[in-house]
């Protein structure tokens, strides 16, 4: 209940500014729109690259657009705050109340990923629709599939972005951490090309990390690569992957909580 | 002029002192820009894995026009960059600060938090760009026009970033529709524009002269025709084209500060 709460309330602050969701919008749009005539051309040039044909590679352009500010693939959300919160010093407050960090923080951030998937995820794709021919689930089924895949993802890339916010504790600016992560995350979501379209062992080695749950899992979902049982072992995949982080999250913060020194004790 | 550079070192040299005092944050931010910029042709690398060319142009051409546009956003990134937090200055009442000070605004808005890491950016688009050039074939005029080429390119995107910065002197949270000109501009300059519609190029050419950062001189150097049957004039105008877009930013600038009234709070 009390996450829910927190949830909603994330939701209705990022709802606040109207202004820069249109402007990240239209951003969107553009990089879409460039990408789909790149990919449009690779694809004439070999019709079934990566087992793609050229309405697959354009709706998964589209696709990765919603996905960006969605999982937060550039980094964001809530664990940036907490960062801010541990340089300033502010986290011992964190610390005393009867909620866990993690859990509260999660929240917050599974609440500003619903905002943006009605919005920075809906809109680009409308856009997308539009102007170009894309591909779209053949039932109602692989659109439910997909909807499941998508807070999974959210919660993966939450507990990447976590992890780069605690090295604050250690580092004081998690600046370089957290851009670090927003660079590997940017090429192993595939959202520079395709994960299906990387040459061999290269292409398995990216399937099997977990950047691969943030856009690759979800399109092959929707495109309808990934079909039956072979969903559910891509679930648990994911699942796997969000239980590891988010164990980490949770050792390193055990850790971080004996470091922290509030002023006077 | 002379002064305003001055200004402009001090400033940057103050912080680039300050960045240091964490210096593994400085360390791991350079490392993550020079590697994602590398991504970035890594990606297209891949493509060209798939494909022999791309709407006509090999990889080497390609990594010709690719290295130009990079070269000029990453001077123009690196200098003026900053200015994209002009929203954020307003905000804090920063630019107030910065109006009472005997420096030129422009040269404390564009030197503020000067970082020195974005010089990555520099050293990959250089590293691919002189890769690319061992396979064009080099004549005097062909060298002159490289050098026009990096210096109009520099210019064009500075005056993308400044005049497209001016709009949040007017609204304060829209600052990333400004990204799909000036990073949008860059993704879709670091392709051969045959891959686009004639009509995106024209609007590149005559409306936001984009096409000048690298396509029209490009065609000069590795001697091709025009594709879309454009004069052959346009492909030395890039000079012109800057000089165009200095004027209308100076003039952009200027409105902008006069109709800017503090914050008001």
């Amino acid at each position: 209940m009390l996450h829910t709460a927190i949830a909603s309330r994330s939701f209705r602050r990022y709802s606040t500014y109207v202004g820069a969701t249109l402007a990240g919008i239209f951003t969107n749009s553009v990089f879409g729109a460039i990408m789909c005539f790149v990919y449009i051309e690779v694809w004439a040039g070999n019709p079934d690259a990566g087992g793609y044909d050229v309405s697959d590679a354009v709706t998964y352009v589209w696709l990765g657009q919603a996905m960006i500010m969605t999982v937060a693939v550039w980094g964001g959300g809530s664990p940036d705050d907490l960062a801010t919160r541990i340089k300033s010093g502010d986290v011992v407050i964190d610390f005393y109340r009867p909620v866990g960090i993690l859990g509260w923080y999660l929240a917050a951030d599974l609440g500003r990923a619903a905002y943006h998937l009605l919005t920075r995820g809906l809109a680009p794709t409308l856009v997308g629709g539009l102007l170009f021919d894309l591909r779209y689930p053949a039932d109602a089924l692989t659109w439910l599939l997909f909807a499941i895949a998508i807070p999974l993802a959210v919660v993966v890339s939450f507990a990447l972005r976590m992890l780069a916010a605690l090295t604050a504790f250690w580092l004081l600016d998690d600046v370089g951490p957290r851009t670090l992560l927003g660079f590997v995350a940017l090429f192993f979501s595939g959202l520079t090309v395709p994960l299906v379209l990387l040459p061999g062992v290269l292409r398995d080695v990216a399937l099997a990390l977990p950047w691969a749950t943030f856009l690759q899992v979800p399109a092959d979902i929707w495109l309808g690569k990934t079909t039956g049982v072979e969903v559910l072992g891509a679930y648990a995949f994911v699942v796997a992957w969000a239980v590891v982080l988010l164990g980490a999250c949770a050792l390193v913060l055990q850790r971080a909580e004996r470091r922290v020194v509030v002023q006077g004790g | 002029m002379v002064d305003a550079a001055v200004a402009y070192y001090r400033i940057g040299a103050l912080w680039v002192r300050a960045s240091m005092a964490y210096p593994a944050s400085f360390w791991m931010m350079a490392v993550g820009s020079f590697l994602m910029t590398g991504l970035d042709f890594v990606g297209i690398w891949i493509l060209f894995r798939n494909v022999d060319d791309l709407g006509g142009f090999s990889l080497t051409e390609i990594g010709f026009l690719y290295g130009a546009t990079g070269l000029g956003i990453a001077f123009a990134d690196l200098f003026v960059g900053r200015v994209e937090r002009l929203g954020q200055m307003i905000r804090f009442g920063r630019l107030d600060t910065m109006m009472t000070k005997p420096v030129p605004l422009i040269v404390q808005v564009c030197a503020d938090e000067f970082a020195l890491r974005r010089f990555a950016r520099v050293l990959q688009a250089t590293i691919v760009f002189t890769w690319a050039s061992t396979y064009v074939d080099w004549t005097m005029p062909r060298a002159l026009v490289a050098v026009e080429m990096v210096v109009s390119g520099s210019l064009i995107f500075f005056c993308l970033f400044v005049s497209l910065a001016c709009l949040q002197f007017w609204t304060a949270d829209s600052s990333e529709a400004a990204n799909a000109f000036t990073y949008g501009g860059n993704t879709i300059t670091q392709f051969p524009l045959t891959v686009f519609p004639s009509e995106i190029v024209k609007a590149l050419t005559f409306v936001v002269p984009i096409a000048f950062v690298n396509w029209y001189p490009a065609l000069f150097i590795l001697g091709r025709e025009d594709p879309f049957g454009l004069p052959q004039a346009l492909q030395v105008a890039s000079p012109v084209a800057a000089g165009v877009m200095l004027a209308v930013t100076a003039l952009v600038w200027r409105t902008g500060v006069r109709h800017y009234r503090s914050t008001g709070s």
